[in-house]
C-alpha cells in the first residue's frame, strides 16, 4: 500500500510484494463501477436528493472514504491484535443488535437501523463480520491450545452459540435477507472448520426441518410467505414484492446485449425500480450496461471470491483458513442473493450488493473484511514459500 | 517458542481436510456466478425485446398526497377544528380518455349509480376549468393528470366495492382523505372564529407557482373565513407525492417511490370553549327571549335579527369568547359545499349568517360612548367637580333634544351622569366644543376633543384582529361628513330636482337638506355624536377593546385569538405576542374617576335591576349600557362590562334597552367567568379554574394526546 512507508511496513512484517494486487483492484474497480451505479440511479430521483444530483454520489463517497480507512485499518493491525479486537467486534455487534430491537428505528416493515446523531447505522451487516471473526477465533484458541485436530462437540456447539445469538437478534428484526446470508455463512464457516461430516448432515436436516415447519404451521403470516414466494409469481404480493421483481426483470431485459449507456436508462431515469440505489443497484448495471457492462461485473466478483478462498487455501493458520473461507461463504452469497434477486432467480429480500449498494454500515462491513483478507495473506507464509524459499518459512520471527 | 514453530506444522497437517472442503465451495460458487450469468443471458438476450415492450408501455404518474392540516385548538388544549376520514372517489381521465364513447359513458354512469350521485353531477366535475362548458365551483382546478375527485364521503363499503373491482371501474380510484370536522366541545359553534375552507382558485395557485410555494397544488383546500384564512400558511402543511408505475391504460402497477406529506402545525388560540359555550348559549337564549317581548315603542314584538357577544382578556386583547347570530354550521363547507347550501347560507332571508356580527356588523354605540367622551371632557377642560344640568331636554338650532324619557335630574357631575345615562348633560359638553372650537360648520379642520378620545380608544378602524374581513366601523366627524356629501350629493340632489310637485316627506326633506348643506357639521351632529348616535358606528369587537383600555389602564390591543404555532409533535414554532396598537392620553386621574363611576352602573344605576344579589364587592363589575336608536327600526340593545380581567361586550339589533334585554345573559356570562352560584363566589369552580386565562399553553404529548396547560385542571 502506498500508503505506508517502506520502514514501518517491514517494521509490520508487511511485504508490499506480496500484497494480492489482483484482489486488491477487483475491489477498486468493483468500488468504481458501484459508485457510477449509484450516482445514475440517484441523479434523477428528486424525491431522494432534494434536487441535487450529486447528492448521493458525494455521501458514497464518504462512505467509501471511511470505509477504505477502516480496511487499511484492519489490514495493518497485527495478527495478535486481530484476534484481541475479534471479540470486541463480536461484542459490539451483540450490543447494536439489541440497542436495534429497543430504539431502533423501522423502516421497511423491519427494526434494523439505528439512528446515532443523524447517522443510520444497520448493525445486522457488521453482525456478519462479527460472526465469521467470532467463530474463527474459538476454534483457532480450542485447536491450538490443546492441539487437537479435529473439532468436538463441545467446539461445535459453542460456534453454534456464537452464530446463534446474532441470528436470533437478527430474526427477531426480522431481517429474513441478513438470516439467510448469515445461515449460508456460517454453514461455510463450519465446513471450512473442519466440522465432522455427520454435524453438517444433522444441521442441514435441522435446518430443512425448521423451514418446512415455519412455512406449514403458520409462524410466518400468509403474506409473508407470499412476500418470500413473489419471485416465482409476482401475482402473490403485486403492490409489493411481485413489483419489485417484476420492475427488476424489465429494467435489466430492458439493457439487452450492450445496455443503453450509463445515465440513459430509461427505466432507471424514471425510477421504475424501487431501492434501486441500494438493494436494487444491479438493475442500473443491467439496464444501462447491458450484457457485457453487467458480465463484468459479475466476473469481478468471482474474481474477488477466487482471491478469497485462494487467500483461505493458503492461510498458514486455522483463524486465517477459517475467518477467510467465511468471508467468501458471505461475499458469495450474499451476492448471489442479490443479483438473483434482481435476476428474479431468489426471494425478494432487503440484502445489498457488497462494496455497491449505497449504504454506510454494508460499505465498512465490506471493507473491513477486504482488509481482513488482505491482512491473512500478507502475514502468510505459504505463499512466498512458493514463489521464493526462504529461511523465514520455519518462523525467523 | 517451540510452539510457535510447530503449529503452522501441525495445522498445516490437519487442514487437508479443511482445503478439500474449500475446493467443494469454489466449485459452488463458479457453479451460483455461471447461473447467474446464465440467467441476465436469459433475461437481457433471451427474451431481452419481450422486457424492452413492456419497459416501453409503462410510464410513470405523480401522485400527490395532500397533507394533513393542522388543528386548532382552544388555551385548554380542546380540539376546537380536527380532521376526519372521508372516503373520495376520483376517476382518471387519462384512462377514460382512451376508452371510446359508449364505454366511457357506460362507466360512468355505473360510478354515478354506484356513489349515488347524478350523471351529470359526475361529467360536470370531470370538465376542466377554462374548457368549453366547465362550470366555475364545480369545473376541476387541478392538474388533469391528477386523478379527480367526483364523490366525497362516500360509504366505505361502496369504496370498497370500487376498490376490489378494477376490471369493473377502470380507472376509478377510492381512496380516503382527511377533510376538517368539529368536534364542538360543550357544543360550541364558533363558526365565525373558525372559518372555513374552500378549492384553491385558478389564481391563488398561478401565485403559489410565481412564488415556488410547494404548499399548494390543483387539490388543495384553502382557508377562506376566520382562523383558518389568517393562519392558513401554518395550518396547511406541506403535500407530499407518490410516484406510481403505470401501464399502457393507466392501471396503477405499484408505487416508486413516495415523499411524505408534512401534516400542519397546530394553532392553539385563547379561546375558552367552555366559555364560549356559555356566551352561544346566552346569545342564543336572549334572542329567543326577546322575540317573544313586546316591544312598546314599535308596538309589534322585538325583531332581534341579530346579535353578537365579545369576552376579552382585558390585560392582553385576547378573545376568550366571541359568538355572532345569525351563524351556520361550518360542517356544511367541508368536501365542497352545494349550490343549495350556499344560497341558503348568503341569502338575505337567511340574515347573512357569513357576516360575523362581532367584527363585521357596524351599528351606532349609544350610550356606551358615554365613558369614552368622559375621559375626552375630563382630559379637556372638564373636571371631577363639573356639575351640568340634566334637564328634560335642551334646545339646540332649531331641533329640540330630549333626555331618555324626558327624565330631568337638575345639576349632577360625571359619574352621576353615567350611572344614570344622562343624555342632555353630554349634550352640553358636545356643544360647548362645537361652540368654542368648530362653530364654523365647514372648517373641516376644526378641533373636537370628543373625536380625538375616539380615535384614541380605536374607533374608526380595524383593530387588527387576526382574522380576516373586520369592518372599520366610522367616526362620524367633519371630514368624513365632507367626503360622504361628496360622494353622495349627485344621488340626493337629483332626488330633490326631480321634486319638482313639492313633496315634503322624509327622503325628499332629507334630499333637499343633504343637497344644499349636507357636508356642514352643525351643532346638531356634535350633539347626536356626543351620546353615541348619528352616524357613528362601532363594531362589537371595538368596544371591547376600548373597554379593555379603560380596565387596564389606557392599554389599547389589537385583539389576538391565536395564542401560539405549535408544531404536529409538539414543540412551540411561534409565540404569538399581544400587540399594543396605542395607548390612551388621559390622566391616570381621569381613568380612575371612570372607572369608579361605572361601578355604579350595576350597583345602582342602569343595570342594577338585572344585578340584584350578584356578589358585587368581589367581583365589581363596571359597565355601561346603552340603547342606540336606528332609523325605521327598533333601537340596538348594548351592555358593555368589564372587570381587572374581562370585558364582556353584548349587542343585539333590533331587541330594545341594553339593560332589559341583554342584562341576565350578561350576568349569567360573569357568573360562569367567576364561578359565582347565588352570592357565593367560587374562583375554582369558574369556567376557566383560577379565573384568569392561562399563560402557559395546553401540553402536548409524544402519542398525539393534548392536556391543559400545566397547573390547570379541566
Amino acid at each position: 500500500m502506498t500508503l505506508l512507508a517502506p520502514a514501518r511496513a517491514r517494521e509490520l512484517g508487511v511485504d508490499r510484494s506480496r500484497m494480492d494486487w489482483v484482489l486488491v483492484l477487483a475491489t477498486g474497480a468493483i468500488l468504481v463501477i458501484g459508485t457510477l451505479l449509484v450516482w445514475s440511479s440517484t441523479s434523477t430521483n428528486e424525491a431522494l436528493t432534494g434536487g441535487n444530483e450529486t447528492a448521493y454520489l458525494r455521501k458514497q463517497l464518504v462512505n467509501i472514504v471511511i470505509g477504505l480507512c477502516l480496511g487499511v485499518g484492519v489490514l495493518l493491525t497485527d495478527r495478535r491484535w486481530v484476534r484481541i479486537m475479534a471479540p470486541v467486534v463480536y461484542a459490539g455487534s451483540v450490543v447494536g443488535l439489541l440497542l436495534v430491537l429497543a430504539i431502533g428505528t423501522t423502516i421497511n416493515g423491519s427494526r434494523s437501523w439505528l439512528m446515532i446523531g443523524g447517522l443510520s447505522v444497520q448493525p445486522a451487516e457488521f453482525a456478519k463480520l462479527a460472526v465469521v471473526v467470532g467463530m474463527a477465533l474459538l476454534v483457532a484458541e480450542r485447536l491450538e491450545s490443546s492441539r487437537r485436530r479435529t473439532l468436538g462437540t463441545l467446539e461445535v456447539v459453542l460456534m453454534l452459540v456464537i452464530a446463534g445469538v446474532p441470528a436470533v437478534l437478527i430474526l427477531l428484526q426480522p431481517d429474513l435477507g441478513t438470516m439467510l446470508v448469515l445461515t449460508a455463512t456460517i454453514v461455510g464457516v463450519l465446513a471450512a472448520a473442519g466440522t465432522p461430516r455427520r454435524w453438517l448432515v444433522a444441521l442441514a436436516a435441522a435446518g430443512f426441518a425448521t423451514a418446512v415447519v415455519v412455512v406449514t404451521t403458520g409462524v410466518l403470516k400468509a403474506y409473508q410467505v407470499n412476500r418470500f414466494m413473489a419471485f416465482t409469481n409476482p401475482d402473490l404480493d403485486p403492490r409489493g414484492a411481485g413489483y419489485n421483481t417484476t420492475q427488476a426483470r424489465i429494467a435489466i431485459g430492458n439493457g439487452g446485449l450492450f445496455g443503453q449507456g450509463l445515465f440513459d436508462g430509461s427505466q432507471t431515469r424514471s425510477g421504475f425500480v424501487p431501492e434501486q440505489h441500494t438493494d436494487f443497484v444491479f438493475t442500473v448495471a443491467g439496464e444501462e450496461l447491458g450484457l457485457v457492462g453487467a458480465g463484468i461485473l459479475i466476473t469481478l466478483f468471482a474474481v474477488l471470491l477466487w482471491r478469497a478462498l485462494l487467500i483461505a487455501r493458503q492461510a498458514d493458520d486455522t483463524f486465517g483458513r477459517i475467518a477467510a473461507a467465511g468471508i467468501a461463504c458471505w461475499f458469495g452469497f450474499q451476492t448471489f442473493q442479490n443479483i438473483g434477486m434482481c435476476l428474479g432467480i431468489m426471494p425478494v429480500t432487503g440484502v445489498p450488493l457488497p462494496l455497491v449498494s449505497y449504504g454506510g454500515s454494508s460499505m465498512f462491513a465490506s471493507l473491513m473484511a477486504i482488509g481482513l483478507l488482505l491482512n491473512i495473506q500478507l502475514r502468510s507464509t505459504t505463499r512466498v514459500a512458493k514463489r521464493l524459499p526462504s529461511p523465514r518459512l520455519l518462523g525467523d520471527r | 517458542m517451540a510452539a510457535v514453530l510447530i503449529r503452522p506444522m501441525a495445522s498445516l497437517r490437519h487442514t487437508r481436510r479443511g482445503r478439500l472442503r474449500l475446493l467443494v465451495m469454489q466449485v459452488l460458487m463458479l457453479s451460483l456466478f455461471l447461473t447467474l450469468f446464465a440467467r441476465l443471458w436469459y433475461l437481457q438476450v433471451f427474451t431481452g425485446e419481450e422486457y424492452q415492450a413492456k419497459a416501453a408501455e409503462q410510464s410513470v404518474r405523480d401522485v400527490v398526497v395532500q397533507p394533513v392540516r393542522g388543528l386548532i385548538v382552544d388555551a385548554m388544549g380542546r380540539s376546537l377544528v380536527t380532521n376526519r376520514t372521508s372516503w373520495v372517489v376520483s376517476i382518471d381521465r387519462t384512462v377514460l380518455n382512451k376508452l371510446d364513447d359508449h364505454d366511457r359513458k357506460a362507466l360512468l354512469r355505473k360510478v354515478a349509480r354506484t356513489v349515488k350521485e347524478p350523471y351529470d353531477e359526475v361529467t360536470a366535475r370531470l370538465l376542466l376549468c377554462g374548457t368549453e362548458k366547465a362550470v366555475s365551483g364545480t369545473c376541476w382546478n387541478g392538474s388533469p393528470f391528477q386523478p379527480i375527485p367526483v364523490a366525497e364521503d362516500v360509504p366505505q363499503v361502496i369504496a370498497v366495492q370500487i376498490s376490489e373491482q378494477p376490471e369493473e371501474f377502470p380507472g376509478v380510484i377510492a381512496r380516503a382523505e382527511t377533510v376538517r370536522s368539529y368536534p364542538s366541545p360543550f357544543g360550541i359553534n364558533a363558526a365565525g372564529i373558525i372559518g372555513y375552507l374552500s378549492p384553491v382558485t385558478g389564481d391563488e395557485l398561478e401565485e403559489a407557482e410565481r412564488t415556488e410555494d410547494q404548499s399548494l397544488n390543483g387539490a388543495s383546500v384553502v382557508g377562506r373565513a376566520g382562523l383558518e384564512k389568517s393562519y392558513d400558511r401554518w395550518l396547511r402543511g406541506v403535500p407530499g407525492a407518490t410516484k406510481v408505475a403505470v401501464d399502457s391504460m393507466g392501471r396503477v402497477l405499484g408505487d416508486t417511490a413516495s415523499v411524505a406529506a408534512q401534516p400542519g402545525a397546530t394553532l392553539v388560540t385563547s379561546i375558552d370553549a367552555k366559555v364560549q359555550s356559555v356566551v352561544e348559549k346566552q346569545l342564543h337564549t336572549t334572542i329567543v327571549n326577546a322575540r317573544k317581548t313586546f316591544d312598546p315603542v314599535t308596538r309589534r314584538n322585538y325583531v332581534a335579527d341579530s346579535g353578537a357577544v365579545v369576552v376579552m382578556d382585558a390585560r392582553t386583547g385576547g378573545v376568550i369568547a366571541m359568538a355572532s347570530q345569525p351563524t351556520y354550521d361550518p360542517e356544511v363547507w367541508v368536501g365542497g359545499i352545494t349550490t343549495k347550501e350556499l344560497t341558503a347560507i348568503t341569502s338575505e332571508e337567511s340574515g347573512l349568517p357569513l357576516v360575523s356580527r362581532a367584527t363585521q356588523g357596524q351599528f351606532a354605540p349609544g350610550s356606551t360612548w358615554k365613558p369614552l367622551m368622559t375621559i375626552g371632557a375630563l382630559n379637556n377642560g372638564y373636571s371631577t367637580d363639573t356639575r351640568l344640568n340634566c334637564s328634560g331636554g335642551l334646545q339646540v338650532g332649531n331641533r329640540w333634544f330630549k333626555n331618555y324619557q324626558s327624565a330631568s335630574y337638575g345639576s349632577i357631575d360625571f359619574a352621576k351622569a353615567l350611572e344614570l345615562s344622562c343624555d342632555t348633560f353630554f349634550y352640553r359638553i358636545g356643544l360647548n366644543y362645537w361652540n368654542k372650537f368648530g362653530s364654523d360648520p365647514e372648517d373641516v379642520k376644526a378641533k373636537d376633543p370628543l373625536i380625538t378620545v375616539a380615535k384614541q380608544f380605536g374607533f374608526g378602524r380595524k383593530t387588527g384582529l387576526d382574522i380576516p374581513g373586520e369592518a372599520d366601523g366610522r367616526i362620524a366627524d367633519r371630514a368624513w361628513k365632507l367626503s360622504y356629501w361628496n360622494a353622495m350629493k349627485a344621488k340626493y340632489c337629483k332626488i330633490d330636482a326631480q321634486n319638482t310637485t313639492g313633496k315634503r316627506d322624509f327622503l325628499h326633506v332629507y334630499a333637499r337638506e343633504f343637497c344644499l348643506e349636507g357636508n356642514r357639521y352643525r351643532a346638531t351632529d356634535a350633539v347626536n355624536y356626543s351620546i353615541g348616535q348619528g352616524d357613528t358606528t362601532v363594531t362589537p369587537i371595538q368596544l371591547a377593546r376600548a373597554y379593555a383600555a379603560l380596565s387596564n389602564g389606557g392599554t389599547l390591543y389589537a385583539p389576538r385569538i391565536a395564542k401560539a404555532v405549535v408544531s404536529p409533535d409538539g414543540t412551540l414554532i411561534k409565540k404569538i405576542k399581544p400587540v399594543v396598537q396605542g395607548k390612551v392620553k388621559s390622566t391616570a386621574a381621569a381613568m380612575k374617576y371612570v372607572d369608579d363611576a361605572l361601578l355604579g352602573t350595576a350597583k345602582t344605576g342602569t343595570l342594577a335591576w338585572k344585578f340584584g344579589g350578584f356578589p358585587l364587592d368581589e367581583v365589581p363589575i363596571r359597565g355601561k349600557t346603552g340603547t342606540a336608536e336606528v332609523y325605521g327600526k327598533q333601537s340596538t340593545s348594548w351592555i358593555a362590562t368589564y372587570t381587572e380581567d374581562y370585558v364582556v361586550v353584548m349587542m343585539l339589533t333590533q331587541a330594545g334597552t341594553g339593560s332589559g334585554t341583554s342584562g341576565p345573559a350578561v350576568r349569567a356570562i360573569w357568573e360562569s367567568l367567576y364561578g359565582i352560584t347565588g352570592e357565593e363566589v367560587d374562583r375554582d369552580r369558574a369556567a376557566i379554574p383560577g379565573v384568569t386565562p392561562p399563560k402557559k399553553l395546553p401540553q402536548f404529548f409524544d402519542d398525539g394526546s393534548i392536556m391543559p396547560p400545566p397547573g390547570v385542571g379541566r
